[in-house]
C-alpha cells in the first residue's frame, strides 16, 4: 500500500504529473476575479468566500480523470487488480494521493490567496479549516467517479456530470463557513456537518469504487 | 497440487466467448494455448487470473495463485527500472528483486528510466515481474511480442526453471517456445456459439 502511495506521489511530481494542474488553475482564477470583478473590494470581500471554494472544487475536479485512466490505459490496472492489494484498499490509496496532490495544496496555497480577494481576515482560519475537513471528501468522491468511468475514452465530462451532484454538500457548507467566518460569527455548526460528510465519504466510497472498478475490468 | 478446470465459460463484457472447457494441467507442465485471433485466448487467461469471474464451471485454483501477464507491459515511462521492481516487489510481498534482474538480464538497465528502454526492452522488465510475484501458476498472453530471438530463449529458460521449480504456465503464443513438458491446447473447438450469447428474451421479442 505505501509502495503503491509513493509511486502515485513520485508519478505526480515528475514530468507529465498532474501535480500543479489543479493548483495552476487555482491561482490563475484568483488571480484572474479581482480583474474580472473590478475594483470594489467590498463586491470582492463579499464574494470571497465563495469564488475560494468554487476554485478549489473545480482544481479538485480537473485532475479526476488521471486517477485511473493512465494505470488502465498501460494495462497496471490489470496488474494491481491482480495482485494481493485489496482493490479497497488501492482505491484508498489513490484517493489519497489524489488528495496529497490536489487537496492540501489548495488548501495551502487558500490562505495567501484569500489575501488577493480581499477575504475578511477573521475568515481565513475558517476558511482553510473547511478546505482541510471538505478537499479529502471531493478525493475520496471524485475517486468514484474515476472508478465508474474507467474504461471510457475522453471520460472527464462524464466524471465531472457524475461528480458535481455529490459535491454539492461540501461546497455549500464549506462556503456558509468561510461566509460566517466573514462575518464574525462561529462557523462551527457548517464545518461539523461537512467533517460528517468527509468521515462518510472516506468510510463508505472506497468500497463503492473498488465495485465500480471491478465491473469495469470485465 | 494439479491444476484443473471445469467445463469453464468465459465471457468478455456482457458477450459468452468460450464455454465448456476443461483443462488438466500438472506442477512442472506447461499448457500452451493455439487458436485464431479472436478465439477467446486472452478471456481466457484474464478468466483464470480473476480479472472477470467465470460464467459457469469451476477451477482447482483461487486467482491469488495466479501470476498474470498481459498484452500491455504496464509501465510507468517516468520511473526507472529499478524502481519498478522494487515497487512490483513490494506489491507482491517479495523480499528481493535479484532473480528478476538475472532471469532477464536486466542488470545494465537498472538506472535507465522506463521511456528510454526500447520495446523488446520494455518487454523483458515487464515478465521479470512473474519472477517477484511468488505465485505458482503462470498465465502469459503472448509473452514474446517485440522480442528478439536471445531474448526468446532467455524467455523460455525462465519459464523452464519456473516448471522445473514445481511451478506450471498457461502460455498464450503463437511461435514455438521449445519449451519441454509443453501440451498443446487448441480453444477454437471451445469458443461459445451465436445461440449462447444472443438474449433468450429479445430473441423471443424479436419473432
Amino acid at each position: 500500500m505505501i509502495a503503491l502511495l509513493r509511486r502515485d506521489l513520485i508519478l505526480a511530481i515528475r514530468a507529465g504529473g498532474g501535480f500543479g494542474l489543479g493548483l495552476a488553475f487555482f491561482l490563475i482564477l484568483c488571480v484572474l476575479v479581482p480583474f474580472g470583478v473590478g475594483p470594489a473590494p467590498a463586491t470582492l470581500a463579499k464574494i470571497a468566500p465563495g469564488i475560494l471554494w468554487v476554485g478549489a472544487l473545480l482544481a479538485c475536479l480537473l485532475s479526476l480523470d488521471r486517477i485511473f485512466q493512465l494505470d488502465a490505459e498501460d494495462g497496471t490496472l490489470d496488474l494491481l487488480a491482480t495482485s494481493p492489494l485489496p482493490l479497497e484498499g488501492i482505491t484508498s490509496v489513490k484517493a489519497l494521493a489524489h488528495w496529497l496532490t490536489t487537496g492540501l495544496p489548495l488548501t495551502l496555497a487558500a490562505a495567501p490567496l484569500g489575501l488577493l480577494l480581499n477575504l475578511p481576515p477573521q475568515a481565513t482560519p475558517w476558511l482553510v479549516a473547511g478546505l482541510a475537513l471538505g478537499t479529502p471528501a471531493l478525493s475520496v468522491i471524485g475517486t468514484f467517479g474515476a472508478a465508474l468511468t474507467v474504461g471510457l475514452k475522453r471520460g472527464g465530462l462524464l466524471i465531472s456530470l457524475l461528480v458535481l451532484p455529490l459535491y454539492m454538500p461540501t461546497l455549500l457548507f464549506g462556503a456558509e463557513a468561510a461566509r460566517r467566518g466573514a462575518e464574525g460569527l462561529n462557523a462551527t455548526t457548517p464545518l461539523l456537518l461537512m467533517a460528517g460528510i468527509t468521515a462518510g465519504t472516506i468510510a463508505l466510497m472506497p468500497f463503492a469504487s473498488a465495485a465500480a472498478l471491478r465491473m469495469n475490468l470485465r | 497440487m494439479d491444476y484443473t478446470a471445469d467445463h469453464l465459460a468465459c465471457a468478455r463484457g456482457d458477450r459468452m466467448v468460450i464455454a465448456e472447457l476443461s483443462f488438466h494441467l500438472a506442477p512442472g507442465r506447461a499448457l500452451i494455448l493455439r487458436g485464431p485471433n479472436g478465439s477467446g485466448k486472452t478471456t481466457l487467461l484474464r478468466c483464470l487470473a480473476g480479472l472477470t469471474p467465470p460464467m459457469a464451471g469451476r477451477t482447482s485454483f483461487a486467482p491469488e495463485e495466479v501470476a498474470y501477464a498481459a498484452h500491455a507491459d504496464g509501465l510507468k515511462a517516468q520511473m526507472s527500472v529499478e524502481e519498478t521492481l522494487h515497487f512490483w516487489a513490494q506489491v507482491f510481498g517479495a523480499s528481493q528483486i535479484a532473480p528478476a534482474i538475472t532471469g532477464f538480464d536486466l542488470g545494465p538497465l537498472m538506472s535507465r528510466r522506463v521511456h528510454t528502454l526500447s520495446a523488446g526492452q520494455k518487454r523483458r522488465l515487464s515478465l521479470s515481474r512473474l519472477v517477484l510475484t511468488g505465485r505458482r501458476l503462470w498465465a502469459l498472453d503472448e509473452p514474446t511480442v517485440s522480442l528478439d530471438s536471445r531474448a526468446v530463449a532467455q524467455f523460455a529458460a525462465a519459464v523452464t526453471a519456473h516448471l522445473a521449480g514445481g511451478g506450471a504456465a498457461i502460455i498464450a503464443t503463437h511461435i514455438d517456445l521449445g519449451l519441454t513438458g509443453a501440451d498443446q491446447l487448441d480453444i477454437a473447438p471451445f469458443r461459445a456459439s451465436a445461440q449462447t450469447d444472443t438474449d433468450p428474451f429479445l430473441d423471443e421479442a424479436l419473432q
